[in-house]
């Protein structure tokens, strides 16, 4: 599938994306400038971790007003694929393609550090290279990261089946202590409606190589290459 | 010119770990007696809609698409006439 990278002033981990996509599926994805609007030929966007416009008014606010959204918001509504991690997890709310907000971090404490995701279905175009229930380790670096939504919204992501990943013990337990910005419902990741667009607040792009530590997000990318 | 004067807080029932922060500073620096705190924000607006109640209107809008997000927050809008 044929990825771009959607970049705004402010974004920092879009390299660590690139080489992410890049490894899996053998070709360089397109970076896409926030004032671009044409994103033809783009099966998947994936809108990085970083801080756009300096997290002002708040973390994803003015990159979701931005034209390159307008097009990203369209390619949803055609059915194309769309990934949001950290940043662009927090941006994705903010445009209103998936539900909920992300709030300061319970502890108020920018947390960066390795957490353990437990995968809440396997049959998606992300996580069909895990088994569900499985559990991998990821990188997480946020400060916004606590994941609010309404009890009725909360309740309807459960039943829908649209839970992407909660934070988990390596055993694969939901424990409070595991969930460390407070998030509701142990969410660290959640899915659109027909399941093509993902939003996630840890990095799986940053343990895709042993040089990195470890390989536990390349299924991710793999599966996405592989669609 | 009109000021319009937009405060954004947290809905009630949003955690507000700043306010909680706040508060309990406020109690480590001998402050007795203060209950919940909750942080927020205000926006001034310059704005050259003359009439206060149009001035009023597209505020809210303002709020509504971009200075407030309504799944987390709530505002109001005040108007200088």
């Amino acid at each position: 599938m044929k990825a771009g990278i959607v970049v705004f002033p402010g974004i920092n981990r879009e390299r660590d994306m690139a080489l992410a996509l890049e490894r899996s599926a053998g070709a360089r994805p397109r970076m896409v400038w926030h004032t671009e609007t044409d994103l033809s030929g783009l099966d998947l966007l994936v809108i990085p971790g970083g801080f756009s416009y300096g997290d002002y008014l708040r973390c994803g606010a003015m990159a979701a007003q931005s034209p390159v959204m307008g097009a990203v918001r369209a390619h949803a509504a055609r059915g194309g694929y769309v990934l949001g991690v950290c940043n662009g997890f927090q941006i994705l709310t903010e445009t209103g393609l998936l539900p909920g907000a992300l709030l300061r971090n319970a502890s108020l404490r920018f947390l960066s550090m390795d957490c353990h995701l437990r995968v809440e279905r396997a049959d998606t175009v992300f996580t069909n290279r895990y088994q569900r229930g499985s559990v991998f380790r990821s990188p997480m670096a946020h400060g916004d990261g606590n994941y609010f939504a309404d009890d009725a919204t909360l309740d309807r992501l459960e039943g829908e089946g649209r839970v992407a990943f909660r934070y988990a013990t390596p055993q694969g337990e939901i424990t409070p202590e595991t969930n460390r910005n407070g998030s509701a419902r142990n969410i660290a990741g959640i899915y659109s409606e027909n399941l093509r667009v993902l939003g996630l607040m840890p990095h799986p792009e940053d343990l895709v190589d042993p040089l990195m530590g470890g390989e536990d997000g390349k299924p991710l990318f793999d599966a996405l290459a592989a669609a | 010119m009109t000021k319009a004067v937009v405060t954004v807080m947290l809905k009630p029932g949003v955690l507000d770990p700043q306010g909680k922060a706040i508060g309990h500073a406020l109690g480590t620096l001998g402050f007795a007696g203060v209950g919940e705190v909750r942080a927020g924000k205000i926006i001034e607006l310059e704005l050259s809609e003359t009439d206060p109640a149009k001035a009023k209107a597209q505020a809210e809008e303002m709020a509504r698409k971009l200075l407030a997000n309504t799944v987390i927050e709530s505002f109001k809008v005040a108007v200088d006439a």
